[in-house]
């Protein structure tokens, strides 16, 4: 593949830049290395791990079984205030999934082998991220048992869903979404599946990682075939990144209310999806490595780059943010006028002056590379993040909703403990997925990552 | 409870005043939590035995689960004897003109205080399950008011008291009748010198005859009549003005120029509706500009009246009365020295008494009933002075039981019953308990007499004191007669049989006169075949049944002479009344939605957010926003009022275009034994109520506490945020064609899409007039009972979760101490480009061929995207299971063509699309034209001033396509291009040139 007449400039860039996998490693050290976490006997701290995620799974159940018992009254929200923390959580969740089909798709079509040894990862964090998203149109629903009305099944009614309602675009795009990521991350982890099939002492998990593996046999003809299924998905995939959350802000721009009817939203919804997704993968990167020893896979260059992309995207949604207030002044419409002023001054300013906190000054400390190869910095800019992503739905929705166009209707909106309880309790959800990933499936891919090492590189040469 | 025998360790009514603290759906769940009680463990063990020996040690889990399994049973049990099974009345021939699915109208009445007001109630297969006014009748012309469209609920209230009760425990009616016939034989031996009857004042030609039995037979007895927000004043007032007994009624199609003190004629009182419906009449700019009428108010508390004035002088009770002695002077009537009064009160009565010299015959003052009788009495001279009696001021011979003060009777009899004279007291009606004069302490007193037997609906605060309690016939389930505001006779007809063992007031009192099986209808129609009988009685009376009234029954003016003497000496005693600048004033009035108290648990009333104040489920203390200032209070927060040495905590409400240095206090809350909707509600006013200050009282102290107390408001902003909801012009500017438009002209036809075709069949729309909309509410409970709607409770209102398909908006306009209020009815807009429907994704809300925005609830999921769409916020979302399907009786009062709606589906306005279809199909079938066969929405077709219009839009001949062609037709947010099918027309004032605000 590799382009002779490109060579000395690879070659100076490979000397310039930070190695993407630590000094000595061989393709059979990779593979001891990576494999060991899940072949290994479970370290203590996963049990105490697993058990506080699994902690807040349960809060999770006790919070689906009130809800459903009683109704959504169990919410905060009310009559100018109808959608609230569901779709909140539902959007962050959504956007949080984002970075993993971004890493794996985009940056494989472009070829930035960097992102080999943190794609795995972030895959599984979006499939989870999707999971926890999913629940929320559910639970949102005034009658989630009729969640069926929403899928075009032929029925006898012969009614069809109201194919120019946003949420139906919705329901395609996020189930799409989720399918596509999914057989994106089981095609990929096929060729591991079946290293760890082999490594595995115990004869039950051999069978079951033999099964997963489809009888991969590392047959050249099996490499090929994988390669081009994973171009093909990827093909498929790149464009997801953009539509999803394309529609999920179509949610908001299509309602007329002001502060959700913007032509803005849809970019900057996605360039807020990559910011927010990014900054999750690098607040769960940065304890993992250190945990199973990882540095030497994902190295500063990786945090660095991250940290860059971060920067990037934020500075968008911050020119997002920019163009909402722009945009009230110039159209002379008093209602978006009234709603940037309400937003600023108003009884939520607080959520407005942290979201720009978080969104907007915290990003800055990304210039100085300083920060971006400070593990500690790095990690307290992404929790920054990671909660300003939030409140700017927090302010999208409720802020927008609370005072529209009927000062007669206005009213205010405060989460209660069943808000917060179901959304602690999907953020159960995810870890638990997350640490049942990290304790049965390689969570660097294996192969792709001795295909980065220098070894690999020359053979390539010498090919 | 007095007399609680201590044998006994629960009683049923202990069971059921612990059920009465769990309100709402939960009746039946509480009942287990009841099982673990104590008390009902000893019961349990009283009504089993055999279990006893087991129950204390070593209880085996078999035994257990059987006790658990009793004790639900048990609960069951009591349940029964509480609620009987509903008297099933099997169609053995089906009655004439009787098609299931298609309901039944019948002539009735309702009481309005002891008036009464003739009505058509509709029955589905011989259940009552919505009221509308009498087309015919005098008093209402097809409108009610919002009690009378609550009462339905009333006669399906479980709380409602069902069999004849002795000290807690059930008692069959013969019983009663032997228990009470040897008590009044024991009486007639006295003449009666023991006997107390209190009863609520009524105006009914029967009972007021069985009364003059009742005193024949015991002349030496004592009869009470009292009501606690009744019209006293006004007939001392007017029988001080012209020397004898008189009562009075205005005709409002003759008035120009209206001046009321502290009157909310056009909400309150017997004559309200009809008094509303002229008044509409006399200023529907939009059908004739040349005329209309020009109100005055003014007032210490803010009343309905006042929002349609078109100058309103919000004034404390003092200079209310210091106003209308300047306009006395100003007429001549009274030499009233005025030169000290304050220009701002002078200069104005000046000129209104201008306007209404330069309109003589043709003007109004009216007294409302909270003023003193010297002021009655002064505006009566105004009135004869402006040469008003006879032409809009109606005088005739009064129908009520007790000409008397009711307050000064009852002093009379608290004085008799402490001097020990009193044997046996018999009260029917009413709740004295709960709302006599504080300084009697008459349910203290009441405890003095001997033998006490309560007659009434509840068992409330009166009947807790008494050992005997009758429950009373709902008035749908019973006969009678009341006298309308008129004095036309409106006989009262039952539409369903008693549901439990109840008695009417009449059937009861033939009882005291010796025949406990009298029957109500034969009481009433021999009283009238005595009046008026002779040939032909029978098919005269069920003419009269029919039409729910007897025709031609009002005597009309019946001429007085005016005493000049006696009003110039109530002048004299009013300008002579000192008042001290400081002192804060008290005034008490009946609550706008729960009137004196007795309708307290009536769930659609405590509901209905109040006009002015939007407080729904509490009263409040009401006071200006500058004597808040003063005393440095803030609303929602608790303060203790001292006055006489009684005092009263109560929350603070501010509320702009109250009189300064005035306190209201609204009447009938703080029920203590109301059943599980009203207990609890609110603050007790009546604490600090005394005779002499029943209506206002000087020199009140007021103190805040600091703590703060959540008043549920169902509207928090006060300000139109500079928007173009409200329009509001002057009548010049209107005649010469100058609206002032405040937006510039928007295309709200433009769009990519194509239009619906309309040119077929009908297309619904709805036309809404400010200029007369008095803000009532009774639109709002017309569409609870026409619509299935849910009540939601105090604490969902507070988190902004009413049902209500219709509100009425308020806003306040100009300077905050002398605001201009704005009520504006909101409700579905049906618009034609609607945000609602394109963003529902299951099609749960569509647009008809008709233009109708519905709701398929069925279909419904519960995303609430509508209602984030809907710019009009009209949508409504069960959060949780809101309607009560347990209560059984409840489901007897539903709508049947109207689904109820279960939790989590999107509900709002329909047009009232059953009643559409009802009529559409009744014009096929008759192949009538549709205005043949009268289509009214419910809120149109209640609305006492006719401001709302309903109908088919393709009709150009149609009133709401008249009304929608006015320059005066504007839709609300139309700017956003949703095209609203319900617009409103401009509010137009009439304000008078020489009083104009500069």
């Amino acid at each position: 593949m590799a382009d002779p007449r490109h060579e000395p400039s690879t070659a100076a860039r490979a000397a310039l830049r930070p190695p993407i996998v630590g000094p000595g490693h061989t393709p059979t050290s990779v593979t001891d290395k990576i494999a060991a976490v899940v072949t290994a006997g479970t370290p203590r701290w996963w049990f105490l791990g697993a058990g506080g995620a699994f902690s807040l799974l349960g809060i999770f159940a006790i919070s689906v079984f009130w809800l459903f018992a009683k109704g959504p009254g169990i919410w905060g929200i009310n009559n100018p205030v109808a959608w609230g923390f569901a779709i909140i959580n539902f959007v962050w969740w959504i956007g949080i999934g984002h970075a993993g089909t971004l890493i794996s798709a985009i940056l494989l079509l472009l070829k930035q082998d960097w992102r080999n040894s943190i794609n795995r990862f972030a895959e599984a964090m979006t499939i989870f991220a999707v999971a926890c998203a999913g629940m929320f149109p559910l639970l949102h629903m005034g009658r989630p048992w009729r969640f069926y009305y929403l899928l075009p099944i032929p029925n006898t009614f012969t009614l069809w869903p109201q194919f120019r309602s946003p949420l139906i675009w919705d329901v395609f795009a996020v189930t799409t979404y989720a399918l596509v990521s999914i057989l994106f991350w089981y095609v990929g982890l096929i060729p591991d599946l079946a290293t760890l099939r082999d490594r595995s002492k115990n004869r039950f998990a051999a069978s079951i990682y033999g099964l997963l593996a489809a009888g991969w046999r590392g047959s050249t003809r099996h490499w090929h075939q994988y390669e081009v299924a994973s171009m093909l998905l990827a093909g498929l995939a790149t464009p997801l990144v953009v539509s999803v959350h394309t529609v999920v802000s179509f949610d908001f721009a299509v309602g007329q209310v002001p502060g959700w009817h913007t032509t803005i939203f849809p970019p900057y919804f996605v360039a807020g999806a990559v910011f927010a997704g990014f900054a999750m993968v690098i607040t769960l990167t940065i304890p993992l490595r250190y945990l199973f020893g990882l540095q030497d896979f994902i190295t500063a260059r990786h945090m660095e780059n991250m940290g860059k992309v971060m920067l990037a995207t934020g500075l968008i949604v911050v020119y997002g943010y920019a163009i909402e207030l722009f945009i009230a002044w110039y159209s002379g419409n008093g209602f978006e006028q009234f709603m940037i002023h309400n937003r600023i001054t108003g009884p939520y300013r607080y959520s407005w002056f942290a979201l720009i906190l978080c969104n907007f000054v915290a990003v800055q400390f990304l210039w100085s590379s300083r920060v971006r190869k400070s593990v500690l910095g790095l990690f307290i800019v992404s929790m920054f993040v990671n909660v300003g992503m939030w409140l700017e739905r927090f302010v999208i929705v409720v802020t927008s909703l609370h005072r529209d166009f009927m000062p007669s209707s206005w009213g205010m909106y405060t989460g209660t403990i069943w808000d917060w309880a179901t959304y602690i309790g999907t953020i159960g959800l995810f870890l638990s997925l997350m640490f049942l990933f990290i304790r049965f499936l390689p969570m660097i891919s294996i192969f792709e990552m001795r295909m980065i090492l220098p070894e690999a590189k020359n053979a390539k040469k010498g090919a | 409870m007095p007399e609680t025998r201590p044998d006994r360790g629960l009683k049923v009514e202990e069971v059921r005043a612990r059920l009465a603290q769990h309100s709402g759906p939960r009746y039946w769940r509480s009942l287990d939590e009841l099982a673990a009680t104590e008390e009902f463990q000893d019961l349990l063990e009283r009504e089993f035995p055999q279990l006893l020996p087991e129950t204390g040690s070593g209880l085996s889990r078999r035994r257990f689960v059987q006790l658990m399994g009793a004790s639900l049973a048990l609960a069951g049990i009591s349940g029964c004897t509480i609620q009987p099974d509903e008297k099933i009345v099997p169609y053995l021939r089906q009655p004439e003109g009787l098609v299931p699915g298609k309901p039944l109208y019948f002539a009735s009445a309702t009481s309005v205080g002891p008036y009464g007001r003739g009505v058509l109630v509709e029955s589905h297969t011989g259940r009552p399950t919505k009221i509308e006014g009498n087309p015919e009748h005098p008093s209402s012309l097809g409108a009610t008011d919002l009690f009378d469209q609550a009462s339905v609920l009333d006669l399906y209230d479980p709380d409602r008291s069902k069999t004849p009760t002795q000290l807690g425990d059930l008692r069959s009616w013969e019983r009663f009748s032997e228990d009470i016939a040897a008590a009044m034989q024991a009486q007639k031996q006295l003449q009666g010198e023991g006997l107390a009857v209190i009863m609520a004042n009524s105006s009914s030609p029967t009972l007021r005859h069985q009364v003059e039995r009742l005193r024949n037979d015991y002349p030496k007895a004592n009869f009470v009549f009292y009501d606690a927000a009744g019209n006293d004043n006004q007939r001392a007032g007017l029988r001080m003005a012209f020397g004898q007994p008189t009562e009075v009624h205005y005709d409002l199609a003759r008035a120009e120029v209206i001046l009321a003190f502290d009157a909310d004629f056009l909400t309150e009182g017997p004559g309200a509706v009809r008094y509303a419906r002229d008044f509409g009449r006399g200023r529907r700019v939009v059908e004739d500009s040349d005329r209309m009428n020009r109100l005055y108010c003014v007032e210490a508390s803010p009343t309905n009246t006042g929002v349609l004035a078109d100058h309103r002088f919000a004034l404390s009770p003092h200079a209310v009365r210091a106003f209308a002695l300047s306009v006395a002077s100003a007429l001549g009537i009274a030499e009233a020295d005025d030169q000290d009064l304050p220009t701002e009160i002078r200069e104005p009565a000046l000129r209104v008494a201008k306007d209404l010299r330069a309109h003589r015959g043709r003007s109004l003052v009216i007294a409302g009933d909270s003023c003193s009788p010297e002021m009655h009495a002064l505006v009566a001279g105004i009135n004869a002075s402006l040469r008003n009696l006879g032409r809009t001021v109606i005088l005739r011979d009064p129908v009520l039981l007790g000409e008397e003060d009711g307050a000064e009777s009852l002093r009379r009899l608290t004085a008799a019953i402490h001097a020990g004279s009193v044997e046996l007291a018999i009260l029917v009606g009413g709740n004295p308990a709960y709302d006599a004069p504080a300084e009697l302490d008459f349910a203290e007193a009441m405890l003095k007499i001997p033998r006490r037997i309560r007659v009434g609906l509840y068992e409330d605060e009166t009947s807790r004191l008494c050992q005997w309690h009758i429950p009373l016939s709902h008035p749908l389930e019973s006969w009678g007669d009341l006298v309308s505001h008129d004095g036309t006779v409106t006989l009262m007809q039952p539409i369903i049989e008693p549901l439990y063992g109840t008695k009417s007031v009449s059937e009861v009192l033939e009882c005291l006169l010796g025949d406990p099986n009298a029957k109500g209808h034969d009481l009433v129609q021999n009283y009238w075949r005595q009046r008026q009988g002779g040939s032909g009685f029978e098919k005269r009376w069920r003419r009269w049944v029919h039409d729910g009234f007897i025709p031609d029954s009002a005597p009309g003016h019946q001429p007085r002479t005016l005493r000049q003497n006696s009003v110039k000496l109530a002048a004299r005693s009013l300008s002579e009344t000192t008042h001290d600048e400081d002192a804060l004033t008290l005034v008490f009035r009946p609550d706008p939605t729960v009137g004196d108290g007795n309708r307290a648990n009536n769930g659609w009333l405590q509901e209905c957010p109040k006009p002015h104040t939007r407080i729904t489920w509490d009263n409040a203390a009401l006071l200006s926003p500058r004597t808040a200032e003063k005393l440095a209070v803030s609303s929602e927060e608790m303060i203790r009022i001292d006055v006489d040495g009684r005092s009263l905590e109560i929350a603070a409400w501010i509320l702009p275009g109250h009189a300064d240095d005035t306190i209201t206090l609204h009447l009938g809350y703080g029920r203590h034994h109301s059943g599980r909707v009203g207990t609890g509600c609110g603050f007790d006013a009546y604490r600090l109520r005394t005779r002499a200050g029943r209506w206002e009282v000087a020199g009140a102290r007021v103190e805040a506490l600091g703590k703060r107390y959540r008043l549920a408001t169902t509207q928090l902003h006060q300000n139109m945020e500079g928007r173009d909801l409200v329009r509001m012009n002057n009548v010049d500017e209107f005649r010469s064609g100058h609206l002032h438009a405040p937006h510039e002209h928007v295309d709200t036809e433009a769009s990519l899409m194509p239009g619906f075709d309309y040119s077929e069949g009908y297309r619904w729309g709805m036309a809404i007039d400010l200029s007369t909309c008095t803000g009532c509410n009774a639109c709002v409970v017309a569409c609870h009972a026409e619509n299935n709607t849910s009540i939601v409770g105090k604490d969902e209102v507070l988190m902004g979760r009413e049902l209500h398909w219709l509100r009425i908006d308020r806003y306040f306009e100009g300077d905050l101490d002398d605001p201009r209020t704005f009520l504006q009815p909101v409700m579905c807009q049906h618009c034609e480009q609607a945000p609602c429907e394109i963003v529902c994704p299951v099609s749960a809300t569509m647009h008809t061929d008709e233009g109708i925005n519905t709701m398929a609830y069925n279909r419904c999921v519960g995303t609430r995207y509508c209602s984030n769409n809907c710019p009009y916020k009209v949508r409504r979302f069960n959060y949780y299971e809101y309607a009560d399907l347990d209560t059984e009786t409840l489901a007897l009062g539903r709508n049947p063509d109207v689904t109820v709606r279960t939790r989590g589906v999107m509900e709002k306005c329909s047009y009232c699309i059953q009643r559409i279809n009802h009529k559409k199909i009744e014009a096929t079938v008759h192949d009538l034209p549709l205005q043949a066969v009268g289509l009214q929405s419910a809120c149109q077709q209640v609305c006492p001033t006719e401001a709302i219009q309903f109908g088919d839009l393709n009709d150009p001949q149609s009133r709401v396509a008249q009304w929608k062609s006015s320059e005066l037709n504007y839709g609300i947010l139309e700017e956003l291009g949703t095209r609203p099918r319900t617009t409103y027309l401009t509010r137009i004032a009439n304000p008078n040139p020489e009083l104009e605000r500069s």
